[in-house]
């Protein structure tokens, strides 16, 4: 987030005047943001009052209590136990939805920027409507195409690839990323249209005279060009996946596709287990924040290696 | 083999594959939203065949439709309610953000920039259960409800304020608050009076912005509601869309869905004229999701 250097005249007098108009918005974000996260980690370290099982806090960090955290994290880390199960199976589900989006989301994005033409503004609409409806009607649209007498089982018998109905909602891993692809993947196309749109056609254009067929030119141009896009695009789509707990809730609603956020949800509003759905919370954003460092590091490599 | 490479990476040939990719594309994520809306004006209960057309499960039926359904009529009003204190509370309040952070230099200026930015890649149950917390142990003169789902929207919105307003300060630049200092106008005045209505579209697109991921909510309103009165349309379409489904639920995420529609329309149309009035060029929706950092 460098600011170039120049900017507005260098009066020292004047910062205090932005640094003020800031302000509101910084201590809003203090007390909302930074503050909530050191309660979840009170009570992810606090206890569970013995007599009426309510959780309490621990505000003083020297006095934290563990075992929520060393429940979690030996639940995470034995294999074949709950916390584990469920985190691999978010790992897997969100990695398949997360490359499936990107093979339908590529091809799109590179179509619209690169030959949209004077259809563009029109493509555009499509592609940004999804934004204005609400990611749970767009389920909703699947409950009700996937349902026993569907239309998504009505056109497979008429093809005659089923005999019977299907029963897609009923804990179906196909079912769960369906929903996830079809609900993340406009959020991956938009950052990739934006990318695709500025790289500059010279480019290939010099590439196709050096000698490169079209695919190469696009392999060995644009593709490289857009890796920034297509990282900035992953984690997109990835971080808000793996905190979804209403897609497999609405499309399975079975445990055996359970993901991290069904257990947070479950822990956090189920009932008197606040610590250890806190903890799963800790673990959650511990993780991510690794994801995060990774996604930074090799946007800066991709960049380093282009000369950039 | 050949001829699909030629098709997809020649720069100046026909791409039909990628013609049918796109298309089939768009297909799929259209199709499925137009025959849930088909079935919200079914005349029958059914929301896979088809049985007439009737406004029954708008208004018709005394008892299920939209109208007449307390659960679902409250939970439109309370998309809009939290929709419209988000939209005033947050563009302001960003909106100051934004040209602050831009502007300031001194000690805490990154640091503010990192928090705001962060607010961005935190999952929505990470904000939703930090809130939840926060509202049960710590600030408890904050009731779960709508005053919780308020203060839980204005918080992850914020930054798309801050990122559409600072991307069109950057490209304004400082020179025509200079220039107003130079001849004579206080900061607050060149803030006021040069820089301002300059941001005038950028604001719009905000506020577009904001009523649009406000209304699409679903984590955060769900984690600080308080019951069944304090619910939004997604979470009642999470609580029924599975154990009692009817085409009123269907009904219900059409209304929305026109709602939302309409209004960011006119917040399009807004935008064009302001634009156009500032003698900016552009105004296609192109422009719209390029210049405004979409």
């Amino acid at each position: 987030m460098s600011e170039p250097k120049r900017g507005v005249k260098a009066d020292r007098a004047g910062d205090g005047f932005w640094a003020g108009l800031a302000l509101p918005g910084v201590v809003w974000l203090c007390v909302f943001f930074l503050l909530p996260f050191y309660v979840v980690l009170c009570v992810a370290l606090g206890s569970v009052d013995p007599i009426l099982l309510t959780p309490r806090p621990e505000w003083n960090p020297l006095e934290w209590n563990t075992s929520a955290f060393e429940f979690v994290f030996d639940g995470l880390f034995t294999p074949g136990a709950a916390f584990e199960t469920v985190f691999v199976r978010t790992f897997f589900y969100v990695a398949i939805a997360t490359t499936l989006s990107l093979l339908i989301a590529y091809p799109v994005a590179y179509y619209v920027a690169r030959y949209g033409g004077r259809w563009k503004g029109l493509l555009l609409m499509g592609l940004i409507a999804p934004f204005f409806i609400s990611y749970l009607m767009r389920m909703l649209a699947w409950i009700n195409l996937l349902q026993d007498d569907g239309w998504v089982n009505k056109v497979l018998i008429w093809l005659g690839i089923l005999d019977a109905p299907h029963n897609w909602l009923d804990g179906r891993a196909s079912s769960v990323i369906l929903g996830l692809v079809y609900g993340y993947v406009p959020f991956m196309i938009l950052p990739l249209y934006a990318f695709l749109d500025r790289i500059d056609r010279r480019l290939l254009e010099a590439a196709r005279d050096l000698g490169a067929s079209p695919f190469e030119a696009f392999r060995m141009v644009t593709l490289p060009l857009s890796m920034p896009a297509i990282l900035a695009g992953i984690a997109i789509i990835a971080l808000p996946m793996f905190g979804d707990y209403y897609t497999p809730d609405l499309l399975s609603g079975a445990p055996q596709t359970s993901l991290i956020g069904n257990q947070i949800n479950l822990y956090i509003r189920g009932g008197q287990q606040e610590p250890v759905g806190a903890a799963l919370v800790v673990a959650l954003m511990l993780f991510l924040t690794v994801l995060m460092g990774y996604y930074l590091y090799a946007t800066v490599r991709s960049q380093r290696r282009l000369g950039g | 083999m050949g001829r699909f490479r030629g098709w997809f990476a020649n720069p100046w040939g026909k791409p039909r594959f990628l013609i049918l990719y796109t298309a089939l594309y768009l297909v799929w994520s259209i199709v499925p939203i137009l025959i849930a809306i088909r079935f919200s004006f079914n005349e029958g209960r059914s929301r896979s065949t088809a049985q007439g057309w009737s406004l029954r499960w708008y208004t018709g039926d005394p008892d299920l439709s939209v109208l007449h359904d307390s659960e679902l009529s409250s939970a439109l009003l309370q998309s809009l309610r939290l929709a419209a204190i988000a939209v005033l509370v947050t563009v302001p309040l960003g909106l100051a953000l934004a040209v602050g952070l831009t502007r300031w230099r001194g000690r805490g200026a990154g640091t503010s920039r990192g928090i705001s930015l962060a607010t961005l890649v935190t999952p929505e149950i990470v904000m939703g259960t930090a809130l939840l917390l926060v509202f049960i142990h710590l600030l408890t003169f904050v009731p779960l409800g709508t005053p919780a789902q308020a203060i839980g929207h204005i918080t992850f919105s914020l930054v798309f304020v801050v990122l559409i307003v600072r991307g069109r300060l950057l490209a304004i630049g400082p020179e025509y608050e200079e220039a107003a200092r130079d001849l004579g106008a206080s900061r607050l005045q060149a803030l006021r009076l040069a820089l301002l209505p300059m941001l005038v579209p950028a604001i719009v697109a905000s506020a577009i912005i904001v009523f649009a991921i406000s209304m699409d909510d679903f984590v955060i309103s769900a984690f600080l509601s308080s019951g069944t009165s304090t619910d939004t349309v997604p979470v009642r379409i999470y609580a029924t869309g599975r154990t009692a489904p009817t085409p009123a639920l269907n009904a219900l995420a059409t209304i929305t869905l026109a709602l939302t529609i309409v209004i960011a329309a006119v917040g399009f149309v807004l935008w064009r004229g302001v634009r156009a009035a500032r003698g900016q060029t552009g105004s296609t929706v192109g422009e719209f999701a390029a210049t405004e950092g979409l």
